[in-house]
Order: structure tokens, then sequence, then C-alpha cells
């Protein structure tokens, strides 16, 4: 890696690049969230706002920049400010070594899912922090439960990764969609379809959205671990969730659809779309299922997606043993 | 019978008023200000928050055949902080008016209370000589906006009251009236 100029420059460019990336998502999910939910419930959703509601999620964010910033007593100033910086920021980080398109890798870099899975574990930290330091007895449940649950759903994440890492033989997120081919048929998704589906069910869970909000459930916990956040502290709790599932759906098209490959014509647009079809998929299981308990959450990790994620890994050892 | 008692003895229930005022701006341009009036006018997230059978309203309200999502006003917050109205739907108890006061306190700063409801409004029915359970209008707790009169309200009724804050914040009414129903 050598460290020139030209590199620093394209390193902060593709920083500005993703910052601009997570919040015109943040903006597009919030308002695509609403309206899906309002067909889904058989109504017209945000309708009024700007022409089909559109501008509804702009109106939103104004707002809560106008609201009042409050802090509890007794609260932890400093964390209280810094859990919400701190849940944003590290993902910027994340999106560096995704290729969005054949020539389209911020940072091309060997280890890129170590780099992706390490840091992921920022984001429990800020709802740690955020819960703790509000000094509420919700917020620190929401953080307990945020912590446990995370724990918990990274170990069948990992090990359905780990699956395709061994077919491809690398942790290079560009080597892994080389390996794979333009049409569907030839996708991890085809040849792993187990892991494929573990990886789904953890990356809801990871990103603590239904049916396995059970940091912010509302019906137990006022809202978990953002309690007692109001104005732009919210708002970035919310810019946060939204950019981490851009990145889990990012790494599943990059793992498992193949990637910016596609029938015709490769491209970062096939990454695209993709990874929206994938968020559309978790907005979809949002609003369509209930919220599973807590100790239900638990059991269908330990006792379902571990046993089977090891299952998965061990045969899919076994088969590149045999035939490669 | 002595002093006309509204149903509010504050040291006996334990209830007070709610306290606090509104600070002046410390930008003052009217630019600014209508521009940020406008964004909170079409984005009222209401408190999850409901006393009696007007809340069944409230949930009609935001249910599919009258969608108060339409004006941006559906995202329902669990957590005070982050909501900007209080629809007060239905009766207040004297044993729930501390709670009430409670919540519109720990709001944050630009607030809006939608009184919903005969009850609400002044005891409605639970309003007779010698009550002594009902707190005759959320009004003696709190700074009330809008009152929505109805027992209980059509959703209609509320969808017109959250457009009377609408244009209580913005000095404009946003939305084509109705047609009046001849009689």
């Amino acid at each position: 890696m050598e460290l020139s100029l030209l590199y620093f420059v394209k390193i902060l460019v593709a920083v500005l690049a993703i910052i601009a990336l997570m919040v015109g998502n943040a903006i597009v999910m919030v308002y695509v969230e609403r309206k899906a939910a309002g067909f889904i419930q058989r109504r017209p959703g945000p309708y009024e706002v700007g022409p089909w509601g559109t501008l509804q999620a702009i109106v939103d964010s104004m707002k809560l920049l106008a609201k009042q910033i409050f802090v509890p007593a007794n609260a932890d100033y400093i964390l209280f400010f810094l859990a919400p910086i701190l849940a944003f920021f590290p993902v910027l980080l994340l999106f560096l070594p995704i290729p969005f398109g054949p020539y389209l890798t911020s940072w091309e870099t060997p280890d890129g899912i170590i780099l992706i899975l390490a840091f992921a574990g920022f984001g429990v930290l800020s709802n740690l922090l955020g819960g703790w330091a509000s000094n509420n007895k919700y917020g620190v449940l929401g953080a307990a439960r945020a912590v446990s649950q995370s724990i918990a759903y990274e170990i069948p994440l990992i090990l359905a990764l780990l699956a395709v890492i061994y077919q491809a033989g690398t942790l290079n997120l560009s080597e892994i969609v080389e390996a794979q081919g333009s049409w569907p048929w030839q996708w991890n998704l085809v040849c792993q379809p187990l892991a494929f589906f573990i990886y789904l069910v953890s990356l809801v869970a990871e990103t603590n959205r239904a049916p396995f909000d059970l940091p912010e459930a509302e019906s137990e916990l006022t809202a978990g671990f953002h309690t007692e956040y109001s104005g732009m502290g919210f708002a970035l709790f919310f810019l946060a969730e939204y950019a981490n599932m851009l990145l889990v759906s990012f790494v599943c098209a990059t793992f498992f659809l193949g990637g910016y490959k596609g029938p015709i014509l490769d491209g970062f647009w096939w990454t695209f779309i993709k990874a929206y079809l994938v968020m559309f998929f978790i907005v979809w299981i949002r609003w369509t299922f209930p919220r599973v308990r807590f100790d239900q959450l638990l059991n269908i990790n330990w006792k379902w997606l571990l046993p089977l994620s090891l299952l998965n890994l061990w045969v899919t050892a076994i088969v590149i043993k045999v035939i490669g | 019978m002595a002093a006309p008692d509204r149903g509010l003895t504050p040291p006996r229930a334990g209830i007070a008023p709610a306290k606090g005022g509104i600070l002046p701006p410390i930008i003052n341009l009217r630019p600014i200000n209508w521009f940020f009036d406008v964004n909170r006018a079409m984005s009222l997230w209401p408190v999850t928050f409901g006393l009696a059978c007007c809340a069944i309203e409230m949930m009609s309200v935001s249910m599919a055949r009258f969608d108060m999502a339409r004006f941006g006003a559906e995202v329902f917050r669990p957590s005070v902080r982050q909501a900007d109205l209080m629809m007060v739907t239905g009766t207040v108890s004297k044993k729930m008016a501390p709670a009430v006061v409670r919540l519109y306190e720990q709001m944050p700063a630009p607030k809006f209370v939608l009184a919903c409801g005969n009850c609400a409004i002044s005891g409605g029915p639970f309003k007779f000589e010698g009550q002594y359970g009902i707190v005759e209008g959320v009004d003696q707790l709190i700074p009330v906006d809008v009152y929505v009169p109805g027992c209980p309200p059509r959703p209609e009724a509320i969808l017109e009251g959250v457009f009377a804050i609408q244009e209580k914040i913005t000095g404009r009414r946003w939305w084509p009236k109705a047609e009046e129903i001849p009689s």
C-alpha cells in the first residue's frame, strides 16, 4: 500500500461520496418505507406534502433539526452526545471495501470482509452508550438487549459468510464477486441457499429491524436505547440504522447475488438494484410480521441458526475437499 | 355548595398545572421562522397516548380509511421526546392527571396539544354535581391549542383538528375545505 497523494485524494473522494450516498439513501428510504407501509396497510401513505408526498422525508428531517435538544438530568453529557455520532461515523468506514462496480471500489484490500465484520460492532457500542448515558431504565434495558442480540446474531452471520469465503478461497470482496458468474444460477445464492437464508435472518437482527427490533421494542420499552434522544440525536440514530441496512444489503448482494455482475452489461447498476431489492425485502417483512419475544429471538439463534450454520460450514468444507 | 369546584383541587390530588413558557428565538428572521414553521406543520408526530374511547378514533384516523399519514402526521412515537403533538384523547381522571402533565412537560419545545372529545374539553358526560374523580377539561392542566368536540369526534373531525394546528403554526390553511352538507 503506497501512501501517495493520489491515494489520499481517492480515499477522501470516496468518503465524501459515501456520506452523500448514506444521507441520500436515508431520505429515499424513509419515504419508501412509509409509502410501502401505507400500501401494505391499504392506505396511500404520505401523499400531500410535495407531489405524492416526496418531500415528506426532507420536511421531517428539517423539523428534527429545529427541535429542542434535550439532555436528561444526571445523564452522562459527553457520552450522550457521543453515542449518535459514534453510531453514524464508523458506518462510513464499512463502505470502503465494497465493490460497487468492476472499477468502483473505494479501497481494494485483501481482507475487506474482516474490516466490515470488525467495525460493524461499533453500531452496537453506540446503542449501548446511548442507552447507558441517557440514565433511563428503558434505555439501559434496550441497550442490554441490543448487545445480547447483536452478539448472538453475529455468530451465524459470520459462519454463513465463512461458507462463501471457503468456496471462493478469498477474503477480498471483489474476488468473491469475480468467483461468481453473470447468470442468476451461477450466483452463490444457488449453491449456498442455507447460508443465504441464515444471512437474511441474521441481517435483520443485526440491523435491529422488525421482527427483531427488540432494542427499541415500542410496546415494552418506550423507544429502547433512544428513548431520551430528541431532535438530531434521534435523526442520527435513524440515519445510522438506514446506513447499516444499506451496508448489509450491499454485503448480501456481493456475497450471494453476484455483486456487479448481471446477465447483460456488468456495472454498478446491478449492485444497486440487488442491494435495493434486499432493502425492500427488509422493509417488507418489517410491516408484515409481528415482533418476536426476546426468548424466542435467542432460541431462534442458539437452537436453529447456529447449528444450521455450523452444519452448512461443515458440509461446504467436505464438498470442497472432495471436489476441489 | 361553597366555591365552585371545577374538579381540580391541587393540594389534595397532587396535580399541579404544567409549568413552562416559550423562550424567544435566538435567530429571529421571518423567512427562516416561516420555513421551519412550515416544516413543523407538515410533520406533526403524535405521541402514542390514548386515555379512553376517543383513542379508538385516533387509531382510526391513522388507519386505512382516513389515513393521517397523507399529511405527514402518522409517525406515532412512543417516546414523548421525539413527538410534537399530544392528542389528549378521552377522559382525564385525577389519577391520570399527573401522568398527563408529566408527559406534556417531557416533550421538547415546539409542542402542540389537541384536546379531543368532550371529556378532554370540559369533562363531558362526567361533569355533574358531586363528581370526584374527573378533571373537568384538560386545559386546567396543560395549555391546549385546538379543541375538537364530539363524543367521540369523527375521524374527519380529528383530521380537521390537525389542520387547525397546522393553520395555527403557519398562519394559513393548507388543504381545501370540505363542502358543507346541506341540512
